[in-house]
Formats: structure tokens, C-alpha cells, sequence
């Protein structure tokens, strides 16, 4: 039976959109997946000796911060990981086992990407410390302990599974045990470092992850067996509905009637929620750059390259994929007495008050100097004012279909992926970034931010120009669109 | 009201719609059967211009749809579940169309009163959006909002599949009333003669693309019909 379930995911696996269809991109995507691969066995193999600048022994320092890296782990998983109920549901109703098909989906997520990409850090970092002379014996066992974490996670994953609530709580957690070390208040990996240094120090520690993980397992097992059922453990998660009118939008017309459903797509689909989230992230991306953190970071054109992100984080997430996000539903929106142009300004309207939210909200970085946040106010108004119609025009060349459902692909998807794309995303940041330097260099001091700025305020002169672009385009493209909306997955 | 001229439409070479000619008159009500694959759903999404014709062309109140938009303030459709929005609750979803044709919410909400009795309790204030709710109550939310706004062309694919025998009953109430509106154009596909003859003055079956019959509906069409599809 296992053969059989195996082979069926097989056919999944090559048949898959990410595989099939173009060469070139597939290439680049394996090629992408190699350079992360690298990134992180650099990690494991020179982790140790980056370590070593800092402490005589980096195992310590690991053990240290393992706390965050199992729950940064766990919040990542709750967010990311979906679970492959919905695959079990063609096998209900065939002779197969109950147990055969629960440990067929357990087995299922113990292979996911999210559990065996830890190895390429842990592995080489174990590696390293049995070469270094550490105890192998005892390396071992923190490999085990740990890996039994990570896998631990995995089954919590499962059994916390859709609730959105302890994503928050955790996130919390984790950034406020963050904030009370950071400020010395109260370490807690003082406590717990202790214990995750045991899985090394003694032998008998180890037990402690492995039964858990075994428990869980159990745990997890009895729990499926017991709910496979299509309305109890197979079910799709449905969130009560309120109905909300944002009437207060009303007075803008049609382009108000657009806003109000973007901001409930926004707000109700997992996969645009991805968005807010980058933009936050992206917001932090500054701190690489602006705090001196990295030396090589420490020059201003980088630093240009930053403000730009530190306030496009929306813009670029969100804007990219206009008109793809409303794909599900493009047939209404193509028959319906729509104008173009109000769709158009509609969303651009919202990606500019996402970027306006993120400069307001960036205003911390003025503890590292008016010079730092007068640059991001000049990658705002650049944003705004030039990427803003480049994004949106790279878009409509865009003809991915978005499952709004799944938060999959939120990361790049291989049709989001042409020249075209390329040739309109490049200007984003190299234009800002010459400009930058040029103003520094060649006038003074504050004149590289404000060279940005006049770029963005020109930038607005075309506004109607690009619109009026980006609307030929939709409508030379409208069949080829439809019908590649059409072709879900 | 609708004219096709040489209407053509061919996938790879092969042709899956081919209408030399078809006139549908205002105020009709306009059933279209036909197998699977008889181009039902083609010659709709071609009403709609969601597909580009190979030749031809179809008129709409003499706007060649597939070459100006002045078609859609006075068209509505309702086809398959790409016309709803999952992730609007079903009465965010009607202000929504009512927006877009010119009514606000005291209009839609007015509107929605004639309809209670179709929904049947299970569509408004039920704390769900479209997308949780079951393939029959999406069917009766997405030809609801088809009727928003009096638009003078109604276009249904398949309204009666996956609707309960009490709804088909309401639904058939329902056309037959836009069909006494002599302002209403209103045109019906289905796979159910029975169901498509009651609420049609006139029926086109299609076979293979060609139109195979055209009558008007008698007592006799019925008989007509299921004897040409069971040869």
C-alpha cells in the first residue's frame, strides 16, 4: 500500500506547476535552491569558527540562543506549514486501512522541507564540533536532542493547526523574551541554555526530547485516527463572517468601492496577509544597514538600496502581483461595467498608503540619525512616486493566477518570473541609488536624499501616463489573461 | 436585441462553435441546450467577450461586443463560481455589484426583499462568506446579483444544477417573470430540457457547435427535444 500512496506522490511531485513548464526557469530555481543550500552549510561548516571570534566554545553560544531558534521555528511553521489533509480525502471512502492512511499522512509531513532543512545546519555544525574536539559520543546526542526538537515542532504544528491566536502568542513571546534580554532585564536563555547545553553535557538529557517527540507522535496519531472524518479533523477551517461596509469610503465613488474590497482581500485571505507581514519584515531590513551591523553594508548606496525597501516592503509585495490578486473572481471583474482606470488608481491608492504606514512606522529610525531617516523619506517619496506606476506596470504583464487560500508561492512564483518583470523591476532601486550617489558626491552632503525626493515628485507627472499604459495593456492582454487565470495550479 | 454574424470559434484548428446566423430578439427568453461539449458555455463566454471569436462577430443592441464596452452597463451574467468573490460575505458582494451599476444599500437591500423566499433563510446574516458556502447557495447568491440593477441581457450558464427541487421550483418563478418583462433579454443554458423548456419561449439545442434545432416552445417541444437527444 505504502508503494502505491509513494508512487501517487511521485506523480504530484514531477507533475507539479513548479516543475513543469518552462526549462529555464526550472534551472534557476534549482539554482536558487542550491544557493540557500550553500548559504546554510557555510552556515554550519563557519559557524563554528565565526563563533569562535566572540567564545572559546560556540556550542555553548548555540545552546544559548537554540530557545529562539525552536520557537522562531515554530511560529514559522504555524504561519507556513500547511497540513496534507485535503490529499487524504480521495482515500476515505476506498479499502485502504485507517491506520495505513493516518501514518501515511504523518509520515508525509516528517519529510516536509521544514523539517529536513534544519539538517543543512545541523549536520556540518555537528560535523565541525566532533572535528574540533569536541566529544563525538556526547556531539551526537545534541544532534539527537535537537533534531528531536525540530521534529517535536513539526507535530505541535499539527496539532495546534489553525489557530491564529497562538501565532500571536508566540510571536509575542518570542520578541518579548528577545526585548527583556536585549535590555537586560531578565535573560531567559539563562535558564534554558542550560538545559539544551545538557543534551551535550550528559548523556541522559537526551531523553527528554525523545520521549517528548515520542509522545507527541502518539499523540498526534490518536488524534488523527479519531477525527477522520470529513467534518471533524478533514475539515476546512471556516471563520465567522462579519459583514463589514467601510461606508466611509462611499464618498469616493467607484475608486471607494474598489478600496473596500482590497482591504478585505488584504484582511481576509491568508495568502494576501503574507504581504503585511513582508512589509513589516522588510521594515526591520534597514537595521542591517543603518545600525553599522555589517561593515560592508556601511556605504551609503546600500544604504539607498535599503530605504528603498525599508518603506516598498507593501509596495513591491502587494504591487506586483495587481491584477493577479483578484484572478479567482476576473471573469466578474471583465464583465461588470468596470473602468479600467478606477480599478488601476484604486490600487495604486493602496499600495501608497502601505508605503506611507511604513514610513510613519520607520520613524525609529531616527535613533540612528536625521540623516538615516531623511533617506527613507527620499526611498518614500521615490516609492511613491516612480516605483509605484513601475510596479503596477510590471504587473499587469503578470498572468500568475493567486490561490488566495494558501500562503504557498508568496515567496516568487516561476510566472512572476519574466524579462519584462526583470527589465521594469531594475530601475526600482538602481535609479535611486545613482541618483544618491551622484547628489553626495558630486553637490553635498544632503543632496544625494534630495535628488531622490525631485525624482519621486517628477515622477508624478507621468502618473497619467502610466495609468493610461497599464490600461492598454490590460485590455491587449485580457484573453490571454483569462484564459491563464483560468488554468488553476 | 442580439445578432450573430458568422460566428466562429476554434481551439488548435479544431471548431468548437460555428453560428452562421442567430437572431435573439428583445424581450426574449432564450433556452440553449445541448450536450456536453455542444458549446454552450463558448457561445456565452463569447456573449461576454471573455473569449475572442476565430471569425465573426456578435452584436448587442448593435455594440459589437468584442470590440467596444458599451455592452456591459446594460449586461449581467452569471456563469460559474469565477463570477463570486470568495472572500466578501454574500450581502458585501451585492452592495458590490449594486456599486458598480449605480445602486447604493438602501437600494440592494430593497431589491434583496423580493428574493427571500428564494434564499431560503441560508444566504443573508449567516456569518459566512462565499466561499464557505455550498455549491447550491453560491448558485442562488451568483443569479441573484445577475439581477441587480434591471440589466436588459440576463445570461445564465447551467442556473438549475446543484439547486434543491423546492429552489429549481422558486428559480423557474423567478425567469418566468423576467421572461413576461418584454424589456428583459434573458438567455438560459441547460442540460435539463424539462426545466429549460418551462422557462423559455424559445429553444436552441446545439450539437458540436452547430445549432441543430430551433423552435419555439409548444406542448409538443419537449417530445421533440427528447427524441432528437436519445437518437
Amino acid at each position: 500500500m505504502f508503494r502505491k500512496f509513494i508512487a501517487l506522490e511521485w506523480k504530484a511531485f514531477i507533475r507539479s506547476s513548479a516543475l513543469t513548464g518552462n526549462v529555464v526557469l526550472t534551472v534557476f530555481k534549482v539554482l536558487g535552491a542550491l544557493y540557500f543550500i550553500a548559504i546554510f552549510l557555510a552556515f554550519g561548516f563557519g559557524g563554528y569558527y565565526l563563533l569562535l571570534d566572540i567564545t572559546s566554545d560556540p556550542l555553548a553560544v548555540v545552546s544559548k540562543y537554540m530557545l529562539y531558534y525552536l520557537v522562531f521555528d515554530l511560529v514559522f511553521r504555524l504561519f507556513l506549514q500547511k497540513l496534507p489533509v485535503i490529499n487524504i480525502r480521495p482515500f476515505l471512502p476506498l479499502p485502504i486501512k485507517r491506520s495505513t492512511i493516518v501514518n501515511f499522512a504523518i509520515g508525509k509531513t516528517l519529510l516536509s522541507f521544514f523539517n529536513w532543512s534544519h539538517l543543512f545546519f545541523l549536520l556540518p555544525f555537528t560535523i565541525v564540533l566532533i572535528k574540533e574536539s569536541y566529544d563525538p559520543l556526547n556531539a551526537m546526542l545534541w544532534f539527537t536532542g535537537i533534531l528531536a526538537f525540530i521534529y517535536c515542532n513539526n507535530f505541535l504544528n499539527i496539532l495546534l493547526n489553525n489557530k491564529d491566536s497562538l501565532l500571536a502568542v508566540f510571536t509575542a513571546l518570542l520578541l518579548g523574551f528577545g526585548a527583556l534580554q536585549y535590555y537586560s532585564v531578565f535573560d531567559v536563555t539563562t535558564y534554558t541554555s542550560v538545559f539544551y547545553h545538557g543534551l551535550y553535557a550528559t548523556y541522559y538529557m537526551v531523553v527528554i526530547p525523545v520521549i517528548a517527540l515520542l509522545a507527541l507522535w502518539v499523540l498526534t496519531y490518536k488524534y488523527f485516527y479519531g477525527n477522520l472524518h470529513l467534518d471533524t479533523g478533514l475539515s476546512q477551517k471556516e471563520e465567522e463572517a462579519r459583514t463589514e461596509n467601510y461606508s466611509w469610503l462611499n464618498r469616493y465613488g467607484t475608486l471607494g468601492t474598489f478600496l473596500k474590497n482590497d482591504i478585505r482581500l488584504i484582511r481576509r485571505n491568508k495568502r494576501s496577509k503574507t504581504t503585511v507581514i513582508m512589509s513589516v519584515v522588510f521594515l526591520f531590513y534597514g537595521l542591517l544597514f543603518f545600525t553599522g551591523a555589517m561593515e560592508m553594508y556601511d556605504n551609503s548606496m546600500l544604504q539607498m538600496f535599503a530605504a528603498i525597501f525599508v518603506t516598498g516592503g507593501f509596495l513591491f509585495t502587494f504591487g506586483q502581483f495587481v491584477p493577479s490578486w483578484d484572478s479567482a473572481y476576473y471573469p466578474l471583474m471583465m464583465s461588470q461595467n468596470i473602468q479600467y482606470r478606477e480599478y488601476i488608481s484604486a490600487k495604486w491608492w493602496l499600495v501608497v498608503i502601505g508605503t506611507l504606514a511604513s514610513t510613519l512606522l520607520a520613524s525609529f529610525y531616527l535613533y540612528y540619525g536625521w540623516d538615516i531617516y531623511v533617506m527613507i523619506i527620499a526611498g518614500a517619496v521615490f516609492n511613491i512616486g516612480v516605483n509605484s506606476h513601475l510596479v503596477l506596470l510590471g504587473g499587469a504583464y503578470i498572468k500568475t493566477p493567486i490561490d488566495l487560500a494558501s500562503s504557498k508561492q508568496a515567496f516568487g512564483d516561476k510566472k512572476a518570473f519574466n524579462v519584462k518583470t526583470m527589465l521594469i523591476s531594475l530601475p526600482k532601486m538602481l535609479v535611486p541609488m545613482l541618483l544618491y550617489v551622484i547628489g553626495e558626491n558630486l553637490i553635498g552632503q544632503w543632496w544625494g536624499s534630495i535628488l531622490v525626493i525631485l525624482a519621486g515628485v517628477a515622477g508624478f507627472a507621468f502618473r497619467n501616463k502610466v495609468f493610461s499604459m497599464i490600461e492598454k495593456i490590460y485590455k491587449a492582454e485580457k484573453y490571454a489573461t483569462l484564459h491563464s487565470y483560468k488554468q488553476k495550479n | 436585441m442580439i445578432q450573430v454574424h458568422n460566428l466562429k470559434k476554434a481551439y488548435n484548428g479544431v471548431t468548437v462553435l460555428n453560428i452562421a446566423s442567430l437572431e435573439i430578439p428583445k424581450g426574449e427568453s432564450f433556452g440553449l441546450v445541448g450536450n456536453n461539449g455542444a458549446g454552450k458555455t463558448t457561445f456565452f463566454s463569447l456573449l461576454l467577450d471573455l473569449i475572442q471569436p476565430s471569425a465573426g462577430y456578435i452584436t448587442s443592441n448593435n455594440i459589437k461586443i468584442n470590440e467596444s464596452e458599451g455592452w456591459k452597463p446594460f449586461t449581467s451574467a452569471f456563469l460559474d463560481e469565477t463570477f463570486l468573490i470568495g472572500y466578501l460575505t454574500p450581502e458585501e458582494y451585492f452592495y458590490f455589484i449594486g456599486d458598480l451599476r449605480g445602486l447604493n444599500k438602501a437600494d440592494v437591500d430593497a431589491f434583496l426583499t423580493q428574493y427571500e423566499d428564494f434564499f431560503n433563510g441560508e444566504i443573508l446574516q449567516k456569518k459566512k462568506y462565499l466561499r464557505d458556502l455550498s455549491k447550491g447557495n453560491q448558485k442562488k447568491v451568483g443569479i441573484i446579483a445577475a439581477l441587480i440593477g434591471k440589466p436588459e441581457v440576463i445570461i445564465l450558464d447551467e442556473p438549475f444544477a446543484n439547486l434543491d427541487p423546492t429552489t429549481q421550483f422558486r428559480l423557474k418563478k423567478v425567469l418566468k417573470e423576467l421572461a413576461d418583462d418584454p424589456e428583459v433579454t434573458i438567455l438560459v443554458s441547460s442540460h435539463d430540457l424539462a426545466h429549460t423548456i418551462e422557462v423559455s419561449n424559445r429553444i436552441v439545442a446545439l450539437q458540436k457547435g452547430e445549432v441543430v434545432k430551433d423552435i419555439q416552445t409548444s406542448a409538443e417541444t419537449l417530445r421533440e427535444l427528447e427524441a432528437f437527444f436519445a437518437a
